[in-house]
């Protein structure tokens, strides 16, 4: 297993931990582009998401879009928009952001249309506003799964931004493709690592958000929120 | 769409390369998740194992385990071994964790009635437990499909030829109609594996009446319990897959 | 109605679940090893008469193996295509394991691939030195064409004429402050960036990698002033149609590229060879360039078309 240790060693490498393609450099733009492309596709997707769960109408329309965004090949769109527009940002962020959009909408959307009418009907009764009935009772109950969504789309983007280096921007997975280009298993092996722990490091902080802002008024309210 | 007349024959070739790809995962994959899943069900070490295990292994890029895979079976860089084996992880990742939850919300009750009426263990699991999972599988199944259906053309970066080299073949060339074609043609192979998969689970959840699940109250219960062991049979014949996992022996 | 029946298995423990999943599992993995689906490897065609004609999954590899082809076929072999089979690593495996006959390579690349430590740079040596070199590999090679595709340093006529540029040697005064864009191997590859500065003493401001083989995005980094300098292959048209400036490499840095047919010894038949190698002493640089241009340009004539205008052009009337 020379091949684990030429990793480690690139892994531990000080020359692979400093100048404009080090660790830390890529690892901020690898982050970079990901929070650019969640900021992007939260600003679409939820309040999309609120407005059609809260309205109830147009519902087989969202989840017939989200699932066919979802099948839209993320490589197809990154090469498509490339071609178009030229290199840049802008290309594969909008091609991130089209992958992101599905999961948050979805998630979204059914948090807020499975939340109880009786619950609902009772906040309306109570003389609240629609506003109000969508910030202090559907989207507080439905929190849990929106945020399943957004956990969901989070961990996508950050494993597919590795395929946007493809053509020519940083991150994580410049080591990979430039490892590629000249065999260089051990660069590869070792993004690989980075990539897997950005994504347990991210997961582990959304799941934490996500415990955090559930209300406690549905941690005891029964198996499903 | 003047490029398209003039190459549908190279279209087709990668069509059919990138539904090898893309169908052979999802039917390894439901192979190995039903056995895995029906074991960590309620089981106190296996479960988190795997429900942890497979949303780790969703973190893996595609591309990465494209590429590490080789190392690991010997296969060659560009072999479609790589580009199977590692989406079949994908989709075990994806169905283990619904099958479980499938297999752990089932009624009791349901259980209990086959018991007592005398199903052994084998027999309870493919004429009761099975079929009741169906839908939740379906769902499963659904999501894997369409999911493997996007990621196959990421081989094409690597030189493994599916749709995806349509992307990197026209990005070189400079040809957008031959991308476009490319992402239709992805689409639309995903839109009707998807719609045949929600037939199959519609012709083999029939018993199901629409709108009742199958933990519905009283009266209902005991027509769904016999539902499952009359329709097993059927479900048997509808996918190969399953009547693979039932060698073991459910029936004389 | 269902009645209980007896089963064999009186009960179904968990022993009993971790053997249907292995054995599913021992399915998955005996599908794995032996490779269904080819990817090239069906070790058939050995026996046969039929000679299969692979190629790279770039444009010009593609247009290369159906010349070849369509070559084969006037001299009356039988022949079959196995485009886009990947990269070298990739092709060069499918000639040895015996699923490829023959696929269009390129003298310098292969050289080195054969050999890490080759020293040799220019045409004649590097042909000189790749049969003993393929040799351990049971490979090996025809006649060489006059044809030639290698990396170059591309500059556009305005930055030529701003620092009085023709060839590397100008360059090195003048290359820290250039951003330089190519292939992301350009990095790490002998002839690139290290290459440059052992040779010319030349470090650009930056490198900028993209990842389309030389290909337009390339171009429309240098034409719209992302990069000053790009790495673009000597056979792509836009050089000519864009007025792009080819340096001259006195130091030989980038090292000659003929095309010629990569097969392994006694695979072809002996016409097979010959016509192959009557074929080579045709084909020209210019040849590529145009071809190129029909498949790649806006014409988007697909390479086996492309291939076949050339064929009929050349004398070669039962090619196809």
């Amino acid at each position: 297993m020379s091949l684990v240790a030429d990793a480690a060693q690139f892994l531990t490498d000080p020359a692979s931990w400093s100048g404009p393609s080090g660790i830390p450099q890529r690892l901020l733009e690898h982050v970079g582009y990901s929070a650019l492309t969640m900021v992007i596709a939260l600003a679409v997707a939820v309040p999309l998401g609120l407005w059609v769960g809260h309205t109830r109408r147009g519902g087989g329309v969202v989840v017939g879009l989200a699932g066919a965004l979802r099948a839209l090949p993320t490589l197809g769109l990154l090469t498509l928009f490339t071609l178009l527009m030229g290199l840049g940002l802008l290309p594969p962020i909008l091609a991130l952001v089209l992958l992101a959009v599905p999961p948050i909408l979805s998630g979204t959307y059914s948090g807020i249309a499975a939340v109880s009418p009786a619950l609902v009907d009772a906040a309306r009764s109570m003389g609240m506003t629609e506003r109000q009935v969508l910030t202090r009772v559907e989207i507080p109950v439905a929190l849990p799964v929106i945020l399943g969504g957004i956990r969901n789309a989070a961990l996508q983007v950050l494993a597919t931004v590795t395929i946007v280096a493809y053509i020519n921007l940083g991150g994580l997975g410049r080591y990979l493709i430039d490892g590629l280009a000249v065999r260089d298993y051990a660069r590869m092996l070792g993004s690989v690592v980075l990539v897997a722990v950005l994504a347990l490091a991210a997961d582990a902080v959304l799941a934490l958000v996500q415990r955090l802002v559930t209300s406690p008024g549905l941690a005891t309210a029964g198996d499903r929120p | 769409m003047n490029w398209l007349t003039n190459n549908w024959h190279t279209v087709l070739d990668l069509a059919g390369a990138h539904l090898v790809q893309s169908v052979l995962p999802v039917v390894l994959g439901l192979l190995v998740s039903v056995p895995l899943a029906r074991l960590a069900a309620g089981s106190r070490w296996l479960r988190p194992l795997l429900v942890t295990g497979s949303s780790l292994l969703y973190t893996i890029p595609s591309l990465t385990l494209f590429v590490v895979l080789p190392l690991v079976l010997g296969t060659r860089m560009t072999s479609v071994v790589n580009v199977i084996v590692a989406l079949t992880l994908y989709v075990v990742a994806i169905l283990v964790r619904s099958c479980v939850d499938a297999f752990e919300s089932l009624d009791r009750d349901v259980l209990q009635a086959a018991t007592a009426m005398g199903y052994r263990p084998a027999r309870r699991f493919f004429g009761v437990e099975l079929p009741l999972a169906v839908p939740v599988m379906v769902a499963g199944l659904r999501v894997a499909t369409v999911s493997n259906i996007s990621m196959v053309s990421v081989g094409a970066v690597i030189g493994i030829q599916s749709l995806g080299t349509l992307f990197t073949d026209g990005l070189r060339r400079s040809i957008v109609a031959e991308i476009l074609v490319g992402i239709v043609a992805t689409v639309l192979i995903a839109v009707v594996l998807d719609q045949l998969l929600r037939l199959l689970g519609q012709v083999l959840t029939r018993w199901q009446r629409p709108g009742t699940g199958a933990r519905e109250a009283g009266g209902r219960r005991r027509r769904d319990t016999r539902g499952p062991g009359r329709t097993a049979g059927g479900a048997r014949d509808a996918t190969g897959a399953l009547a693979a996992v039932e060698s073991g022996g459910a029936r004389a | 109605m269902t009645t209980p029946t007896s089963t064999r298995h009186a009960t179904w423990r968990p022993a009993a679940w971790v053997a249907v999943a292995s054995t599913a599992l021992l399915a998955l993995t005996a599908c794995g090893g032996s490779d269904p689906l080819g990817g090239g490897d069906d070790a058939a065609s050995g026996s046969s008469d039929t000679v299969t004609v692979g190629s790279a999954d770039f444009p010009e590899s593609q247009i290369v193996a159906e010349l070849y082809a369509g070559v084969l076929r006037d001299a009356g072999v039988s022949v079959e295509t196995k485009p886009g089979i990947g990269a070298r690593e990739a092709y060069v495996g499918a000639v040895k394991d015996g699923s490829v006959d023959v696929v269009p390579d390129y003298s310098g690349n292969l050289l080195l691939f054969a050999d890490k430590n080759a020293t040799a740079a220019s045409a004649e040596d590097i042909v000189k030195a790749l049969p003993a070199a393929l040799e351990d590999q049971k490979l090996s090679v025809l006649d060489a064409s006059k044809a030639e595709d290698k990396d170059a340093l591309v500059i556009t006529q305005a930055t030529a004429d701003k620092y009085g540029l023709k060839s590397i040697e100008d360059l090195s005064s003048v290359c820290g402050e250039l951003v330089m864009a190519g292939p992301p191997e350009f990095q790490e590859r002998a002839y690139g960036t290290s290459g440059l500065k052992k040779k010319y003493d030349c470090s650009f401001k930056s490198f900028q990698p993209i990842n389309d083989g030389g290909g337009p995005l390339t171009v429309q980094a240098l034409t719209k002033g992302d990069a000053q300098v790009a790495d673009i292959f000597t056979t792509t048209p836009a050089i000519k149609d864009q007025k792009l400036v080819v340096l001259e490499d006195p130091k030989d840095n980038f090292i000659a590229q003929q095309v010629l047919p990569l097969t392994a010894p006694d695979r072809l038949p002996q016409k097979a060879v010959d016509a192959l190698n009557e074929f080579s002493s045709k084909l020209t640089t210019e040849d590529l360039i145009d071809l190129n241009r029909k498949v790649s340009g806006d014409e988007q004539q697909n390479p086996a078309d492309a291939a076949k205008q050339w064929l009929g052009d050349h004398g070669y009337d039962k090619a196809s």
